[in-house]
């Protein structure tokens, strides 16, 4: 799935392979927020093929590390945007039936 | 001459972006001719030179809401905010496209006298939703590709007939049968008996589902059969991704809009306020009543604009009213085939992303 093209390790090059701009695109979006990292870019090579490359420089940490943060904190964003959209579904559920008893 | 440092600026306050760009950062302008500042700058270091850093990761759970707006069995709409673009589109994008559901896939005709020709009918078979939930089956790919199984299979059964003096009449979707126990048809190459399926047990035992399977829509037209014509066909479905085709995709639309924002510029007074309260086709602005005869526009349902720039259009106008977009607001639409309720269809879709964090980061510890 992912091989790097090695030119030092803190600049680095992944390939994602059956990936697209759905996670290329959110990923970069949490590797620029992160400190670390001092250019984060993406780019499909050939839209019939099926690979996204992203490029990371880093400045503390190696690019792969870094990288595995960005996946972290992505992977983190997701659970809470899946909290609490459970928590504003069952929320109006619950309001939905309160009114509905309400009026009866 | 004392030495001052250029970022010493008394003017400019600390830590915190002037008005105007901070405007820029947040806003999407909506000009007359074009939209402006569209771009959201990601990089953390951006706004370093303003002593400003702020990353939305470490606020975010803080920041994040969900406000669900409406919802019924196939359609909710809700508000996300505090969230970049990029994975709001990501979500989308998902919803769209990798989201599995279960559509006929291979159709095996045993007659087809009607004028649909036999490709067309199928290709229609395929765009039917069905009500079966994906979650409990497989791809057929998965282990065996030529065994179909009660795992991976949805059989079935399709045999209509016009009488010779009858009317025209219309063949529906519910007429399409259910065939829980796999095909009933006999392959002819191996000299009969065999059978397209084999399935282990019946699909309508309780623990396997708690609904039977059926069709979402019970009034889809799928062919017109004139008087001595007739169907006989088998209808085979399989889990699959929009990604390969649309037949697959859970929603029929999965979108989104930033919330727009509405700031009159000036005082609207009178006829003025009249003519602005006339252009909007929607309703956006409304007129206060100030007393002695004075009346002025305010704007009352900004959410309502369609960005149709009727407002602005004419000469003037755009000193006056500024449209704008808020850019970490989400105002997202998904509405669902049938297959999963539309709540679930989202939670599912953040589910694929983090599985895809999660294949990253397991080939990265390698
Ligand atoms: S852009 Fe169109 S919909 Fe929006 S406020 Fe102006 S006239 Fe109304």
């Amino acid at each position: 799935m992912e091989e790097g093209l090695r030119e030092n390790s803190r600049s680095f090059t992944f390939s994602l392979v059956n990936e697209d701009h759905t996670l290329a695109n959110a990923v970069r979006f949490t590797l620029n927020q992160n400190p670390m990292v001092e250019l984060c870019a993406y780019s499909i090579p050939h839209p019939s093929d099926n690979i996204v490359n992203i490029a990371i420089q880093s400045t503390d940490k190696s690019a792969k590390a870094v990288f595995n943060d960005g996946l972290q904190d992505l992977r983190s964003m997701c659970q809470i945007v899946r909290d609490s959209f459970d928590k504003s579904v069952n929320d109006f559920r619950a309001e939905l039936q309160e009114s509905s008893e309400s009026k009866n | 001459m004392p030495r001052i440092s250029v970022l010493d600026m008394p003017d400019v306050p600390n830590g915190q972006l002037p008005p105007h760009i901070q405007l820029q950062k947040t806003r999407v302008f909506c000009e007359k001719n074009a939209p402006t500042h569209t771009d959201y700058v990601q990089h953390h270091g951006s706004y370093t030179s303003m002593d400003v850093h702020e990353s939305l990761i470490e606020n975010f759970h803080n920041n994040f809401k969900v406000n669900v707006i409406r919802l019924t069995s196939d359609v909710i709409e809700f508000d996300m905010i505090g969230i970049d673009a990029s994975l709001a589109n990501a979500f989308r994008r998902i919803l769209i496209s990798e989201l599995p559901t279960m559509a006929i896939e291979k159709v095996y005709f045993v007659n087809n006298t009607s004028v649909i020709p036999d490709e067309v009918l199928s290709h229609r078979l395929g765009l039917i939703p069905l009500d079966a939930d994906p979650r409990l089956f497989e791809y057929i790919s998965d282990e065996s590709s030529s065994s179909s199984n009660e795992r991976n299979t949805i059989v079935f059964k399709l045999n209509v007939f016009c009488k010779d003096n009858d009317k025209r009449i219309s063949v529906k979707s519910n007429q399409l049968k259910w065939l829980p126990k796999g095909s009933q048809l006999n392959s002819e190459t191996d000299g009969g008996g065999n059978e397209y399926t084999s399935f282990r047990c019946s699909q309508d035992s309780p623990e396997f589902s708690h609904k039977p399977i059926g069709l979402k829509h019970d009034d889809i037209i799928i062919a017109k059969l004139g008087p001595g014509q007739a169907i006989e066909l088998e209808a085979h479905a399989v889990k699959g991704i929009g990604k390969t085709h649309a037949k697959w995709s859970p929603v029929s639309t999965a979108w989104y809009r930033m919330l727009p924002e509405i700031v009159l510029m000036k005082e609207i007074e009178n006829e003025m306020a009249e003519k602005l309260v006339k252009k909007c086709p929607v309703n956006v602005f409304d007129i206060e009543d100030l007393g002695a005869g004075r009346k002025k526009a305010v704007v009352s349902n900004p959410r309502a604009c369609t960005l149709c720039r009727e407002c602005i259009r004419d000469e003037g106008w755009e000193e006056r009213v500024s449209l704008r977009r808020v850019k970490n607001h989400f105002i997202f639409t998904i509405e669902s085939t049938g297959s999963l309720p539309p709540e679930v269809l989202f939670t599912e879709a953040v589910k694929i992303l983090e599985e895809k964090c999660e294949a990253v980061i397991h080939e990265l510890s390698f």
